[in-house]
């Protein structure tokens, strides 16, 4: 499975904040290579496509199945929908693999990319990460892409003794989330350029590197701690934004809460359903004629104790991570809008000074002030954009969270009618035997 | 059409056999027998239910609730005469008073039970309350039931009690009581000692003592699961309400996917509030088990009266063979057992011949009462052996019939549950799809 030969990109490459262009501008032409690659489940995930395909059986949720698929085209119009048709990197995690060694134990994960850019030699790269390394990742993101929202990293410390770290469970959300981040840095028309996320994607020894994101990390808070700018007044528009994320912060919490107490409640009725039908199964024991149609009854109970523990299982796999990753974005965007209102506050303190400056010595203005004016608007014009991205992104991850929701609970009272309408048949037929024996 | 009584008993629209003055449904499956004879002349059931206040035995205040019992002859409503039912009222304890008569009256019956005179088996919605209305109404339906089973038995339809409870509303206790029933009721501590030392009952009869045991033990276990189930899955239900309220309050701050989230909130809501109608009609299902459960007792009932004739006749035979030998021992003078006239006649010497006369004539009188009592004793034990065997096989192929047709009619409610809950997600799912 190769990508088609390597095209040069008239734009790609590094290049300073400001020059790069507006994702939203007219200079879209350039990503749009079109290279095709075959079996791209994975991109279908970031596209809102269903992971998980209803049972076929029946003619309900195939409609439903169709339905979905024309809404997918309706979405076209979408300008990140654009993008991803229009895809040259090819991002997957998957194959966990736990490595023992005197220190430590620790799982990895296979990174396979596929590309088609110039600033990677080779079309295909394949390597092994671990967690530290995506916090790596993220960190070197966050670093050198400070207007930007980068997608947040599944929760690093989990409490040894609740958690276990290397159940197949865990292990597997986590994947699904560091997939995902991995997805979502690859689809985002500046990041994906990011060359760290290049090393990321490319080097097998990582570890010099993680020295540097220490350090790092330590200049940045310094610098934040020099800023000390205050904020005059903030545009409506990221007033709107911060209020938006507080609001939509608590709901995602109530919803969280809903969904756990529902599969608390979920888990108990399991419990009482299960010794239901085992009474049914006991007083089988002791019937003659009763016997089939209660050992029957029993055997239906029991059918749905088992659709109800998948229920279950997905509800807690697919639905709760998603909403615990969303208070984590919701968290990093938040921060991004204070990073920007700092590099406003930036702006406005020096040109204050400049402009007292300006009128004692008539100087002209300064070229740090232009330039602080520069990031600010840049600032500004990447939040704009990644804002709409974001909620783009939102409304897809929660439309199919939804949906596969719906999907999920209309499954199990499938599997359940079937138990009880073959329960039926079967009775019915033992009572028209009887009847005929009765008759002749 | 109470000729078919089988196959209506196979067929689910039982409804049109029920024709209650006030349209409400009875009880699911049918209780017409093959061989209805007092069903088939007269049409019964317990129309509504009233409360009345009124002084009680002892002249207290009490509140109680009456039930109105119909009866209309089975040949107009066959001519389609719009005939007014003839009715009377009669409370719960004249009820029950009719079955103990029933009870006493025809100990090879296994007469059909009441319904519980409290709430029991309940979860936790029900209120354990007399006076509630959900408990009045499955009540009245229950009383319905127990006419129609008397009603509809060969042998217990027959009785003049029974018909003049229908017919007769005042006085009809005292007609019951000059019965002098209550003094042929068998103590327990009479039938408890009976149950521990009876030698050689019928085996038949205790293996279907030995079987009332388990069903009793099995249907109650059963309502109870099934009260702890419905518990549980009406706090699942009820929890997924509180989706439709944060749905709405989140769809208020969104654009595009506003109309989305408000709608299947909405269903979400639906959702949580079908429960209540979808446990409602659960208690059905546990109505009929639980007749079953009363129903047990009933059987074991007729298993100690079983144990009981054969044990007074066990107890006759013996004092009879005692006798016999008493008198055998008097008169070869061989004595086989130890007795302590046999000591007093070997230490102080034997008695005077009269003495010995008097006492071998009054022993020969007391056999021929003996072997009379044992005759007796004898007809009634195998009289109500066949009587109740009888019976009991009746029971049994009706208890089967019910308990399948209840099965059945439990699965049906568990497919539409499942249709209602695939038709909410679907909806919800239609509204997500918005998004």
């Amino acid at each position: 499975m190769s990508a088609g030969a390597p095209r040069c990109l008239a734009s790609s490459g590094q290049k300073p904040i400001a020059e790069i262009l507006h994702p939203l501008s007219a200079a879209e032409e350039q990503l749009s290579v079109s290279v095709a690659v075959g079996g791209d489940t994975e991109a279908a995930l970031t596209n809102g496509a269903p992971v998980e395909t209803p049972s076929p059986a029946s003619t309900s949720s195939l409609f439903n199945r169709l339905q979905l698929d024309d809404d997918l085209e309706a979405d076209a119009g979408d300008p990140y929908d654009e993008a991803a048709e229009t895809r040259d990197l090819f991002v997957t995690v998957d194959d966990p693999k736990k490595h023992v060694s005197t220190m430590e134990t620790y799982i990895t994960y296979r990174v396979s990319t596929k590309t088609s850019r110039v600033e990677f030699d080779l079309p295909e790269y394949c390597l092994r990460r671990r967690y530290q390394d995506f916090d790596w990742l993220r960190i070197k993101l966050e670093d050198s892409q400070p207007t930007h929202l980068i997608p947040p990293l599944p929760e690093k410390f989990v409490m040894k003794g609740v958690v276990d770290r290397f159940s197949e469970e865990f292990v597997e959300t986590r994947m699904k989330a560091l997939d995902k981040f991995l997805k979502r840095a690859a689809d985002h028309p500046v990041l994906s350029f990011n060359p760290h996320l290049n090393t990321f994607l490319t080097v097998k020894d990582l570890n010099k590197r993680q020295g540097l994101a220490l350090l790092s990390k330590v200049g940045e808070s310094v610098k934040h701690a020099a800023g000390g700018y205050k904020l005059r007044a903030r545009p409506a528009e990221f007033a709107a934004m911060g209020e938006y994320l507080d609001i939509f912060n608590q709901k995602l919490g109530t919803i969280d809460r809903i969904a756990q107490r529902i599969l608390k409640e979920q888990s108990e009725y399991l419990t009482e359903l299960r010794e239901y039908g085992a009474v049914y199964a006991s007083w089988a024991g002791s019937e003659d004629e009763l016997r089939r149609p209660l050992e029957g009854v029993g055997g239906s109970v029991t059918t749905c104790c088992a659709a109800l523990e998948d229920l279950g299982d997905g509800m807690s796999q697919d639905v709760l991570p998603v909403l615990r990753e969303y208070v984590l974005y919701i968290e990093s965007m938040k921060n991004v809008l204070r990073k920007r209102d700092q590099s406003q506050a930036e702006y406005e303190g020096r040109l204050e000074a400049a402009v007292l400056r300006k009128q004692e010595d008539r100087t002209p203005m300064p070229l740090e002030v232009e330039k602080c004016q520069d990031k600010v608007e840049c600032f500004n014009a990447d939040l704009k954009a990644d804002w709409e991205r974001w909620q783009g992104n939102k409304r897809h991850d929660f439309k199919r969270l939804l949906t596969g929701m719906a999907d999920k609970n209309i499954n199990h009272y499938e599997k359940c009618q079937a138990a009880w309408e073959s329960l039926i048949t079967l009775l019915q037929d033992k009572q028209t035997e009887g009847k005929t024996s009765e008759t002749t | 059409m109470a000729e078919d009584g089988r196959d209506e008993s196979l067929a689910t629209d039982d409804e049109s056999d029920h024709t209650a003055a006030d349209g409400s449904s009875s009880l699911t499956h049918t209780v017409m027998e093959e061989d209805s004879t007092l069903l088939r002349r007269m049409e019964i059931c317990v129309a509504e239910a009233e409360k009345r206040n009124g002084k009680n035995t002892v002249n207290m205040q009490e509140t109680f609730t009456v039930y109105l019992v119909e009866t209309r002859p089975m040949d107009a409503v066959a001519e389609g005469r719009n005939q007014a039912p003839d009715s009377l009222w009669r409370r719960y304890s004249e009820f029950e008073l009719l079955r103990n008569y029933l009870l006493v009256t025809y100990p090879y019956i296994v007469v059909p039970p009441l319904p519980e005179k409290r709430a029991d088996f309940v979860w936790h919605k029900l209120s354990a309350d007399n006076m509630d209305p959900d408990f009045v109404e499955r009540r009245r339906v229950g009383l319905e039931n127990f006419l129609l089973r008397v009603a509809s038995h060969p042998v217990l339809s027959e009785d003049n009690i029974l018909q003049l409870f229908l017919t007769e509303e005042h006085g009809w206790k005292e007609v019951v009581f000059e019965t002098g029933f209550q003094a042929k009721a068998e103590s327990r501590l009479r039938a408890l000692s009976a149950t521990f030392r009876v030698r050689s009952p019928d085996k038949r009869f205790m293996e279907m003592k030995h079987y009332s045991d388990e069903l009793q033990a099995h249907t109650s276990q059963l309502l109870r699961a099934r009260a702890r189930v419905a518990d549980r899955l009406y706090g699942v239900y009820k929890v997924h309400g509180n989706y439709g309220r944060v749905f709405s309050e989140w769809s208020a701050m969104e654009k595009e996917m506003g109309d989305g989230l408000q709608s299947a909130g909405h269903h979400m809501d639906a959702y949580a509030a079908s429960i209540d109608d979808i446990l409602e009609e659960e208690e059905h299902y546990a109505d009929q088990l639980k007749e079953y459960l009363f129903y047990a007792e009933a059987l074991r009932a007729v298993c100690r009266k079983h144990e009981l004739t054969q044990f007074e006749l066990e107890v006759a035979s013996q004092d009879l063979d005692s006798k016999k030998q008493q008198h055998e021992e008097l008169s070869t003078g061989v004595v086989r057992t130890f007795s302590f006239k046999g000591m007093t006649s070997k230490l102080f010497g034997q008695e005077a011949p009269e003495q010995r006369e008097a006492r071998l004539k009054q022993l020969e009188d007391l056999i021929s009462e003996g072997e009379e009592d044992v005759q007796e004793k004898t007809a009634e034990c195998d009289e109500h052996v066949e009587r109740a065997w009888l019976d009991m096989q009746r029971f049994n192929e009706q208890k089967d019939r019910d308990l399948r047709e209840a099965l059945i009619s439990y699965a049906v409610m568990q497919i539409s549950m499942c249709k209602k809950g695939v038709q909410v997600w679907s909806n919800a799912k239609e509204c997500f799809l918005k998004m």
